[in-house]
């Protein structure tokens, strides 16, 4: 008897399930992420004076955030094409370059956090602050989800084991990677 | 990626292209034009977020009910907002109204203010 669930091999939809399932998480987020923008749009449209709150963040770090987390996805698909060769140990080396670029993301995002905390804009100092550290740290809780996914994806292929899954931890980093190329004009630019 | 495609794309020069359309996005809104600064963040927003789905994501090599999928939750989202954004966006309708929003506005009418700023 096979120890691998038939789950995990069948392919009726067209796909292996694996992708399938990590699709479905990326259109369950596409929701989520869709509410919570749509939701700050409408106030933004709403209320001119957000432009003053607004004009508080510091666009040269949420760009250099942005060229980190294409840099990252840059990685995590040199990583998928390896692990299409299936160069394991390549893959494992792209995988951990990705969560690198998390950390940096995450640790980046701590620094600019803390400056602001200090400068008084705190989540309950006004609505487009709330609605800032609510988008932002709901994306920094999905990097944080994603580094250590990579990192356990990663210490498999090092193994050249379960390689299929390094596509699988990619297509969510490059939702993950979407969803700040949408937040960074909302947050960082349209002021 | 489909197994059934072996393709070549250059990543490299699509990371490089994206960081450029990046630069604009950024350099864009300094000029103070509110179409260009539309223009240069979201409309490139948008750009950059195709060109990682379809060359990160390979969502074109995806079976197509994929792409379906994705598309059918943005227009949920559209639909939400669409039917949320009058009840936020306006301070009355046909048959409600919100009080101190109508009067602070004609209190701030003639100090030229926005009155929801918070």
């Amino acid at each position: 008897m096979s120890a691998t669930p038939i789950a995990t091999t069948r392919s009726a939809a067209g796909m292996p399930t694996g992708r399938l399932a990590v699709w479905w998480v990326v259109a369950s987020e596409i929701v989520i992420f869709g509410g919570l923008l749509g939701s700050y749009i409408m106030h933004r449209l709403a209320h001119d004076a957000w432009s003053v709150q607004a004009a508080h963040t510091n666009t040269w770090i949420g760009a250099f955030n942005t060229l980190v987390l294409l840099t990252s996805s840059l990685c995590a698909v040199l990583g998928h094409q390896a692990a299409e060769h299936g160069n394991g140990a390549k893959a494992a080396r792209y995988l951990l370059y990705t969560a690198l670029g998390g950390l940096t993301f995450l640790i980046v995002k701590a620094f600019e956090w803390t400056h602001e905390i200090h400068a008084g804009f705190t989540i309950t100092s006004s609505t487009f602050w709330s609605f800032y550290y609510t988008a932002a740290g709901l994306h920094a809780l999905h990097v944080l989800g994603g580094v250590v996914i990579l990192l356990i994806v990663a210490a498999e292929a090092r193994k050249n084991v379960a390689l299929h899954r390094v596509e699988l931890i990619g297509i969510y980093w490059h939702f993950v990677d979407i969803v700040w190329i949408f937040l960074f004009p909302l947050l960082y630019i349209a002021k | 990626m489909s197994e059934a495609h072996e393709h070549h794309t250059n990543y490299v020069k699509i990371w490089a292209i994206l960081v450029a359309l990046l630069c604009v996005s950024v350099i864009g809104p300094m000029f103070g034009i509110k179409v260009v600064t539309l223009l240069t963040a979201f409309g490139i927003a948008v750009v950059k977020a195709y060109m990682v789905a379809k060359n990160f994501m390979h969502v074109n090599l995806a079976p197509r009910y994929v792409t379906y999928l994705a598309v059918t939750c943005l227009v949920f989202m559209l639909l939400f907002f669409a039917g949320s954004a009058p009840d936020v966006m306006k301070a009355e309708g046909s048959n409600w109204q919100k009080p101190a929003w109508l009067a602070a506005k004609a209190n701030a009418a003639g100090h030229g203010e926005d009155v929801h700023g918070h």
